[in-house]
């Protein structure tokens, strides 16, 4: 009965993400169609190459930065706080702790620590300035971010610089002084694959633990729920809203700081011109996708990577592969609104149990 | 119409919303150019009734009659042209509109938009005493002038059928006044009204006929000159009303709550508190009185450290509470009903376990240490759900699944488990079934014989009279009068709220 499984949050949850991912995938189809290009052959091909081995790797590589960057933004969205500026924050924050761990050598194991703290610091830091702007002179978050993505492209531009923090990598780029083999994270061999896998997965993991137990099992995170869900009655309940927002924001912005690390320490060992951009804002979708929990973040994020990868085999049959760019735009502005409709249905349903077990007749 | 001929009837109405039946058999007849009160309880089915009326939901059985031709109604145009106009209980204008455009918004090809629509409003104006001016912009204009332009709005479209959905929630005594003055004129002009309300000395004062419903049906009819306001809330609850009321006194000389010249500024430098001093005892309840929005809500929240004092004292027995946060003065020993439960009492989707936890976040049995102890805070809410009679089916649905009763039951089951010194009771039983009102009335008064200090706000004079030991009036934020409540009536109360006591008072 339908009632009986909208009265589960989870289930509404999980029901929510299906109808929105047959409803992205109906919306592809009939582009695809449009186009002039088969749809079940192009999803047949998508899949085929997205369940290779080393496609594999890369989805799950991929999915660890953005389970990180969606953690990072479900910190602010569980109160209601837009931080936009993750994107800023983690490159930040890698490029930082790149030239950190570049410029010494320390003892492995060390050599590691030092690397992620630095990118916690600087991220956490850097996510303090849009906090303590909102708080002292009520500064919108979403603005102040925005902006200070700029200038942290800004000041990555002006640092990656030979003669500054950057050496010349190859012919066409620079970055910062590679790190040691002692600072580097050594890869898990996947079966069937020459590429391995970011050992960083293992902390993105605990990352997600950490952020379960904080949210639901901890003072400070009933805090935070409660302030996101009415913020009238935290600061009734004694909540310093204020407090709140400078700590919840700077948490964001430390979580930020981890998103770079699994490409950093695991494959790239420097912050060069490529590393990879635009994580922070794809973190946003992740978040509302997987509704801020860390498990249908993990959901989000691998769904999010698998279209990203799958999508390589796209420009060998001559279909551009911003065709998925569509599927994944579709997915979260469905998700939003069947979101939206589910709930409300689910709180009816809720209300009406109720009323019928007491017995009561309500208006 | 026929003189003769009823001016709406109502036959066997029934509503049913999956899982519950908001209406069910109602017969009503309401004749022509009478003011007709339908009365019932928060959570009766008056709504549902008057949206039926009005065709924003339709029936499933009934006939509606309307000049002795039945009708179906699919949309509130469909009763409009019928000639049933709504006036609803929150204003639907425009503030930054002048009162001709709110009027002809919507209705542009009536009359137009120029001289002609302000010619009719005039006109209508006149007709029905309604002194409306067509230029004036509408957030100039007081409350009880928006209403009467709601009204013209109504009258404006040609009704000739009028409902009015607690008109008097939201006027003060003197509006309230002019407000029937202006019915009475709508009905020499031969216009019905059917005047929904729960206020039952209004309703005997303006009703023609009134109509009682409970739990979804009419239990009866009745004529105002037949019935007393008491027989007819025991008509609208079923069953003889709980009675506020104290009996022998257990004041003490042990302050617990005082106040010393405490000063509170709004945002904008007004002075909303101004200069109040009280002292509350230990076993004592003490009353404010006052029309709203003088500064009740700012005296609370600066009691609740949620209001920055300008200047005084706060303290709590030897506690000096001035410089501490909300969360300090909770746990030295407040407990708070809100006036508003849905702002500032609870976490409408969170299960009823965490709203337990609101507030206390940092005493037992709701935590360990920094950690939240689910057993514990699970525990204690069955707890509470058994002592204080909340009904629900458990502790994991929603606080926004009670009824409001049973909200305010949790609420006060959660602040008096604190063990407070002093209990901040905003409207406690605003907007309760009389059940709940009688329960919450009973926990207030085993609080008070064990020596808890209560500063009890309510726009409900009787409550204010029977349960204080000690009455304060408040007006733009000062403290003007004291009352006894062993020998005040609600009337003089009323008339010292108003300030026209001010000068022999304070």
């Amino acid at each position: 009965m339908i009632y009986r499984l909208l009265a589960k949050s989870y289930t509404r949850t999980i029901v929510a993400a299906l109808v929105a991912l047959v409803f992205a995938i109906a919306v592809t189809s009939i582009v695809l169609s449009v186009s002039g290009f088969d749809p079940p052959s192009t999803f047949q091909a998508m899949f085929e190459f997205g369940k290779e081995p080393d496609s594999v790797v890369n989805t799950v590589n991929r999915a660890s930065g953005y389970y990180l960057s969606a953690l990072a933004v479900a910190v602010g969205f569980r109160m209601n706080l837009f931080n936009i500026g993750v994107d800023g924050q983690y490159r930040l924050a890698a490029m930082l702790a790149a030239a950190v761990g570049g410029a010494w050598a320390l003892p492995a194991g060390l050599h590691q620590v030092v690397i992620v703290l630095v990118a916690v610091a600087v991220g956490g830091l850097w996510a303090a300035i849009p906090a303590m702007l909102k708080v002292a002179r009520g500064v919108s978050e979403v603005i102040s971010t925005i902006m200070l993505n700029f200038i942290a492209t800004a000041i990555i531009g002006f640092l990656l610089h030979p003669g500054r923090l950057a050496v010349q990598l190859g012919p066409n780029n620079i970055g910062t002084k590679p790190i040691s083999s002692s600072g580097r994270m050594p890869g898990i061999p996947y079966p069937g694959s020459e590429l391995k896998l970011y050992s960083f997965l293992v902390i993105a993991i605990l990352a997600g633990l950490g952020y379960w137990f904080m949210i639901n099992r901890t003072r400070f995170g009933f805090d935070l729920r409660a302030t996101g869900l009415s913020q009238s009655a935290a600061v009734a309940s004694g909540v310093d809203a204020r407090r709140m927002v400078v700590m919840a924001m700077v948490m964001s912005g430390a979580m930020a700081g981890l998103i770079g690390m699994p490409q950093l320490l695991g494959g790239s060992y420097t912050y060069s011109l490529d590393f990879p951009a635009g994580i922070g804002l794809t973190g946003i979708g992740i978040a509302l996708l997987g509704r801020n929990g860390p498990v249908g973040i993990a959901f989000a994020a691998l769904l999010w990577a698998f279209l990203d990868q799958s999508s390589q085999i796209l420009d060998f049959n001559d279909i551009p592969k911003e065709i998925v760019a569509i599927t994944q735009a579709a997915v979260l502005l469905s998700v939003v609104i069947v979101y939206e409709v589910v709930n409300r249905a689910g709180q009816r349903i809720d209300q009406r149990r109720v009323a019928t077990q007491l017995g009561e007749v309500t208006a | 119409m026929s003189p003769t001929e009823p001016a709406v009837e109502l036959h066997g109405i029934t509503k049913r919303f999956p899982g519950v039946v908001a209406n069910h058999d109602i017969d009503i007849e309401v004749a022509a150019g009478t003011v007709h009160a339908i009365v019932g309880e928060n959570g009766a089915g008056k709504s549902t009734l008057m949206k039926i009326l009005y065709g924003m939901q339709r029936p499933d059985e009934g006939t509606i009659k309307v000049a002795g031709k039945e009708v179906a109604f699919h949309s509130p145009a469909d009763a409009i042209t019928r000639g049933i106009g709504m006036v609803h209980q929150h204003f639907m204008l425009a503030d930054n509109l002048s009162v001709l455009e709110n009027v002809v918004l919507g209705a542009e090809k009536l009359h137009g938009i120029g001289g002609k629509a302000r010619r009719r409003i005039e006109e209508i104006s006149r007709q029905y005493g309604l002194g409306v001016e067509p230029d004036r912009l509408v957030e100039q204009l007081g409350v009880g002038a928006r209403q009467r332009v709601e009204i013209l709005k109504v009258l404006y479209r040609g009704a000739k059928i009028l409902i009015l959905d607690e008109p008097t929630a939201v006027l003060v005594p003197q509006e309230v006044e002019e407000l029937f003055g202006n019915l009475r004129e709508l009905k020499r002009e031969g216009l019905t009204v059917i005047f929904i309300s729960h206020k039952l000395d209004e309703v005997l004062s303006v009703a023609d006929t009134i109509t009682v419903i409970r739990r979804g049906t009419t239990v009866d009819t009745v004529q105002p000159g037949a019935v007393t306001a008491r027989q007819l809330a025991e008509l609208m609850v079923g069953s003889e009303l709980p009675v506020p009321e104290l009996r022998e006194s257990t004041v003490t000389d042990v302050p617990v709550l005082t106040m010393r010249d405490v000063t509170v500024r709004d945002a904008d430098g007004r002075t909303v508190v101004d200069d109040v001093s009280l002292t509350i005892h230990e076993g004592e309840i003490l009353g404010i009185a006052g029309v709203e929005g003088n500064g009740q809500a700012e005296l609370v929240e600066a009691i609740m450290g949620m209001l920055p004092v300008e200047s005084g004292v706060i303290r709590l027995s030897e506690t000096d509470l001035t410089g501490l946060v909300t969360r300090r003065r909770r746990e030295a020993g407040i407990g708070f009903i809100p006036e508003d439960r849905h702002r500032h009492g609870l976490l409408l989707d969170s299960p009823l376990w965490e709203n337990r936890i609101l507030g206390h976040q940092t005493r037992p049995p709701n935590v360990k240490g920094r950690l939240i102890d689910r057993q514990g805070a699970r525990r204690d809410t069955e707890r509470i759900v058994r002592d204080y009679d909340v009904r629900t089916p458990g502790i994991d649905v929603t606080a926004a699944s009670l009824s409001g009763g049973n909200q305010q039951k949790l609420i006060v089951g959660r602040e008096m488990s604190g063990r407070p010194k002093l209990l901040i009771a905003a409207h406690p039983t605003r907007g309760v079934d009389v059940g709940a009102q009688s329960a919450i009335w009973d926990h207030l008064r085993h609080a008070r014989a064990d020596g808890l200090a209560v500063l009890l706000i309510s726009a409900d004079l009787d409550e204010l009279i029977g349960m204080s030991d000690t009455l304060r009036v408040i007006l733009r934020g000062r403290l003007v009068g004291e009352a006894d409540p062993a020998t005040i009536t609600p009337d003089q109360l009323g008339s010292l709220m108003t300030g026209a006591g001010e000068g022999s008072a304070a």
